[in-house]
């Protein structure tokens, strides 16, 4: 209990003292993060809503891979780029292995297949919804697909969220493919990995403070600029 | 001059789902303007009927033939379902939905949609959020929906069930002001009484096939089948 009120105290400090690493190491985490989240849900977004309208020979097994994708352990995916990136790796001439884009390129592979099937079933709900509607209207194709995409966008929010809550909590890929490496690769979880090996139990749960304020922030933000509480202007 | 799209034909017209035969075979052609009612018991093929004729079915056998090529058809023609689909946006942008994507410019659009919502006593709901509506408003909202872009023919499926009296009088003040701009009307009903309000002729369906039509009046003083006579003495037809 007592380490609990001494992390409390130790976020509470490095809070107000605006501590340069510890915005250093924020920032990076919310770079990161949010463009890893931003690159998935370009790819996963429109992809789910494919696979809700589409009607494919093999749309099933797609939906299952998919949805077995949303458990890629993040240490195995981590190992998977580094092997990938390293020098003797097919893309090791890019020299991205330990710098943030590997990163971001990890938290994709592991956020994407999240916010694609999240998408699907909010897109596969809501097309059941509004099929019959928008085939008596005589809509187009893309005029059906624009129209889900406005009409479930708070669904398509709460997608991207959720691959925002995995990616900023991440620890295993991105500390295999980013090295941890002080002022280049350190981020939120990665810090707190080192300080809980080294013993400094108290800073270890002040940064644990910081991430979970982090991603309340984020989640709130993005819940208040979306207007996703007042659905009566929607 | 627009080409009207009514008359429409049936020509042997089936349509099965899972082996079962659910709608047919049906022959019948549908005149240009007036009301016509689509009466007989639950899964007797009232919806399938109408949907088919929407497009809305597959056609298993037969073919149905617009005086206007079926896209064209399609486009002049909407749907009110029996559970109203509201899209999840505001009163505004549901009405204002179906002229936004025939290609009205969105200032029109708007405007068109004050003018429903107006008739329909929506006006003070304009911006309230559509799936939060009552049954009445939702279904109200529904219909004028599907009247704003003026179709030539609009397909309601039970749209009175579950309403009370209030709302469906209004409805049925709406359909008769749609009729008398020229809008045709298919409708399905169990309601007796608001058949005989609204309608010009009568098909009555058992079993996915029309056993009876013709003219209301005839119909509702002297139905010729036995199943269209217990129907109209409220006695139980299966």
């Amino acid at each position: 209990m007592g380490e609990i009120w001494e992390g409390l105290v130790a976020g509470f400090w490095l809070v107000i003292t605006f501590d340069a690493d510890l915005a250093g190491i924020t920032l990076r985490s919310l770079q990161v993060t949010l463009t890893a989240v931003f690159i998935a849900s370009v790819i996963g977004l429109p992809f789910g809503a494919f696979l809700a309208i589409k009607r494919f020979r093999y749309r099933r097994a797609a939906i299952a891979v998919l949805n077995a994708l949303m458990g890629l352990p993040p240490v195995v995916v981590g190992l998977i780029v580094y092997l990938l990136l390293s020098r003797s790796g097919p893309f090791g001439v890019l020299g991205l292995l330990f710098t943030p884009t590997a990163m971001i390129i990890a938290q994709v592979i592991i956020i994407a297949p999240l916010i694609a099937s999240i998408a699907h079933q909010a897109m596969r709900d809501i097309w059941a919804e509004y099929h019959d509607l928008l085939i008596s209207l005589s809509t187009s194709k893309w005029q059906r697909i624009k129209t889900l995409l406005w009409d479930g966008r708070r669904a398509l929010i709460t997608a991207s969220l959720a691959g925002f809550g995995r990616g900023i909590g991440e620890v295993g890929a991105i500390m295999i493919v980013g090295g941890n490496i002080d002022n280049a690769t350190r981020v939120l979880t990665t810090a707190i990995a080192l300080e809980t090996g080294k013993g400094d139990f108290a800073l270890a749960l002040g940064l644990g403070f910081v991430l979970i304020g982090l991603a309340i922030a984020v989640n709130l933000a993005i819940h208040i600029i979306g207007k996703t509480e007042s659905e009566g202007k929607w | 001059m627009v080409t009207p799209i009514l008359p429409v034909s049936l020509s042997d017209v089936v349509v099965k789902r899972r082996g079962k035969t659910l709608l047919g075979p049906l022959d019948l052609t549908v005149p240009s303007g007036g009301c016509t009612i689509v009466m007989g018991p639950n899964g007797s093929g009232k919806t399938t009927f109408l949907r088919t004729l929407h497009g809305l079915e597959r056609l298993n056998q037969g073919a149905i033939t617009w005086s206007v090529p079926v896209e064209a058809a399609r486009s002049r023609q909407t749907f009110v379902f029996q559970t109203p689909i509201m899209m999840r946006r505001s009163v505004r942008d549901n009405l204002a939905f179906p002229l936004l994507v025939s290609g009205a410019s969105r200032a029109e659009a708007l405007r068109s949609a004050q003018d429903w919502a107006d008739r329909i006593g929506l006006e003070n709901a304009l911006e309230r959020y559509a799936p939060r509506l009552s049954g009445g408003e939702k279904q109200k909202l529904a219909l004028a929906r599907a009247l704003i872009s003026t179709p030539d023919v609009v397909f309601l499926d039970e749209p009175c069930a579950n309403l009370d009296g209030q709302s469906t009088r209004e409805i049925e003040m709406i359909l008769k002001e749609a009729q008398a701009s020229g809008t045709r009307i298919l409708m399905s009903t169990h309601d007796v009484g608001q058949a005989k309000r609204l309608a010009d002729d009568v098909l009555f369906f058992m079993h996915g096939e029309i056993i009876e039509s013709g003219n209301a009046a005839a119909f509702f003083a002297a139905p010729k089948t036995p199943q269209a006579s217990a129907l109209l003495r409220g006695d139980i037809v299966e």
